[in-house]
């Protein structure tokens, strides 16, 4: 095993299939030369030339669109949209278009893209570069929605995701590019499939489900926890569309109680789906309290620093309402 | 001869089963028979089949609401086609799709579209495509007069030029985009002018005029092919309303009439035809011809069974 960033594990997964197969490209904003705005892509200009890493103009319906146009037609594409809040301008191809060609067309076509985009606050970068917009990919059928919380996970999950035929968005998080973790040695490849949630932390008296970036923030509550005799078991999903909704389940019944932790806000976030799932389950006859959502406030993300930083979750706050649940 | 007699025929038996086609569907509809709603190329047939017949079966085409001249201008199945308008598991689409949706990857139709625009930068990738791979073809792309105003215009054009791929934009000139005239819709009148923004070269033509199309599209595809992206401006007009619910309240009789007594694309082209070595008969043979083809497509389209309810959850994933 060796130690990498998040954002060097996902230049590998790209390195690798670009090497593995020759239809794999990636174009986007400034990946060229530049590197990428996150530095995801330096060096990769230089290892595979201008034709498969393709600087794009500031154009995010046409980066997406095009990408469906080359995924249909033979090739896997690999489209960067710089912040995930620009997607927005891209939502005609990625909803109507690149989610709905094989549905519509009887079957016929398939659409083999990934769409990896950076999200999440944390970086001063204020509401229109700071959003988690994951949910709403979750809600349109024809699509796959990955949130990658480590550099183990975001390597093999983006293997997967270029190596499915389907338009897969992949939400990678910007406050843990620089985050390092631990991946197998060069030369050991693996794959993470996609719809497998991971048991990041075993426990026996409360179940978090956290993904992105407050994977950790959860394994830092974990630990507070612990110290106060509190085992949490923390499923991180990794993949949110198509969700493990039985790894989820399992667990809730074997701990009674259920916490959902997300950085997007509360209404209308993934917290309220992955409650009905389980309030709708078996493990409902199991619960021991309500099924609790700590999530980030319904505000635009502010930019003052201390303003922005309790918006969002924090280690205090998942803390505070595990021991309000267990009471 | 620049056409021969086959290609002649080619065409003008593509016209007629495209008007037929299309008065078969508005028949349907005042029957009751078709869910939904559909957008009628009815006068628009010149356009469609002078584009498709000069393109190599190896290119690729994307087309809109409107689409249905295209699809069977580009050889599509006239029964599949029909089968999918009325909803059944034979059709294109096993009946998922509908009207909008009809597309046939195995004869490089990428499909009708029922987003304005939303064809545009698909012809795009498909063109990166065949530029990465290296394929000797290009990608015809239909839009409209409206749909040169989506952003989706803007952003295909510019970077298709930029990145030198072979598309060939097609811009339909219907004047009147639902219902709001081209004047008020656009600044400028010779919407061809828009390719200069792309330094790509931009060529307006009577979209009235089958064999005028034709030859442009020749020309345009050998442009295409070398250098990259050019617009092709083609000015037609539609004689029925942009869809089923259209009063026609926004253009007056006089201008419908004018179009089809004095400007009809069909008359035109079996004027040609006469005048360029056909005879009565062979024209009226062709008529017979598609009339019968239509209403085989018709009998095994009423014929076929609906899908079952089973398939509502079926390839919304590869």
């Amino acid at each position: 095993m060796r130690e990498i960033t998040y954002a060097q594990a996902l230049k590998e997964a790209m390195c690798e299939e670009m090497v593995r197969d020759e239809d794999v490209f990636l174009m986007g904003e400034d990946v060229g030369l530049y590197g990428g705005a996150f530095g995801v892509s330096i060096g990769m200009f230089d290892q595979f030339g201008p034709e498969r890493i393709r600087d794009t103009p500031i154009s995010e319906a046409v980066i997406a669109g095009c990408a469906a146009g080359a995924a249909v037609t033979g090739m896997r594409p690999i489209a960067e949209i710089m912040f995930s809040d620009f997607t927005t301008i891209a939502m005609d191809q990625l909803v109507n278009q690149a989610a709905k060609m094989r549905y519509m067309f009887g079957g016929k076509a398939k659409v083999p893209m990934v769409l990896r985009t950076p999200e999440g606050s944390g970086t001063g970068a204020a509401a229109q570069h700071s959003q988690s917009l994951e949910a709403w990919f979750c809600h349109v059928p024809g699509l796959k929605v990955v949130a990658p919380s480590t550099p183990y996970d975001a390597k093999g999950l983006l293997k997967a995701a270029i190596r499915d035929d389907n338009p897969v968005l992949f939400f990678e998080q910007k406050l843990l590019y620089r985050k390092k973790g631990l991946v197998p040695d060069e030369g050991e490849e693996y794959v993470i499939p996609l719809g497998k949630a991971d048991v990041k932390r075993e426990g026996g008296d409360v179940t978090i489900v956290a993904y992105g970036r407050m994977l950790q923030v959860a394994l830092d509550a974990a630990g507070e926890l612990a110290q106060k005799g509190i085992e949490a078991e923390i499923v991180d999903p990794r993949t949110l569309y198509p969700l493990d909704a039985d790894a989820i389940i399992r667990s809730v019944k074997k701990t009674t109680r259920a916490v959902i932790v997300h950085e997007a806000c509360k209404t209308g976030g993934l917290g309220g789906e992955i409650a009905a799932i389980i309030a709708q389950s078996e493990a409902f006859f199991y619960l021991d309290a309500p099924i609790t959502r700590v999530c980030g406030l319904d505000t635009p993300i502010p930019y003052c620093p201390e303003l922005e930083k309790n918006v969002v979750p924090t280690v205090e706050g998942i803390v505070r309402e595990v021991e309000q649940l267990m009471r | 001869m620049e056409i021969t007699r086959d290609k002649l025929q080619e065409m003008y038996k593509k016209m007629l089963l495209t008007r037929k086609f299309e008065e078969k569907v508005a028949y349907f509809f005042s029957m009751g028979m078709v869910h939904g709603t559909t957008h009628l190329y009815v006068g628009e047939e010149a356009t469609a089949t002078g584009v498709c017949c000069a393109l190599r079966k190896e290119d690729l085409i994307t087309s809109t609401h409107r689409g249905h001249g295209h699809c069977i201008s580009k050889g599509i199945d006239l029964k599949r086609m029909t089968a999918e308008l009325l909803g059944k598991e034979t059709g294109y689409c096993r009946g998922k799709g509908g009207s909008m949706h009809i597309a046939d990857l195995s004869r490089g139709n990428l499909g009708a579209n029922g987003v304005v625009g939303g064809g545009q930068p698909i012809a795009v990738g498909a063109a990166l495509t065949t530029k990465m791979k290296k394929i000797d073809r290009i990608v015809a792309c239909f839009f409209g007069d409206g749909a040169s105003n989506e952003g989706s215009f803007h952003e295909s054009l510019n970077l298709a030029s930029v990145w030198k791929l072979p598309v060939l934009f097609v811009c339909e000139n219907n004047l009147y985009g639902m219902s709001t005239p081209l004047k008020a819709h656009a600044n400028v009148e010779d919407l061809s002018v828009r390719s200069m923004s792309y330094g790509i070269p931009g060529k307006r033509i009577d979209g009235n005029d089958a064999v005028a199309v034709y030859l442009e599209t020749l020309k345009a595809r050998k442009y295409v092919a070398k250098n990259g992206p050019m617009l092709l401006v083609c000015e037609t007009y539609r004689y029925l309303g942009h869809s089923k619910s259209d009063a026609n309240v926004y253009r007056t009789k006089e201008e419908i009439n004018d179009w089809k007594t004095n400007r009809d694309a069909i008359k035109r082209m079996s004027a040609y035809l006469l005048e360029n070595g056909f005879s009565s008969e062979e024209i009226e043979s062709m008529d017979k011809d598609t009339t019968r083809q239509m209403e085989e497509a018709v009998e095994f389209a009423q014929n076929s069974p609906f899908p079952p309810l089973s398939s509502i959850t079926e390839d919304v994933y590869a």
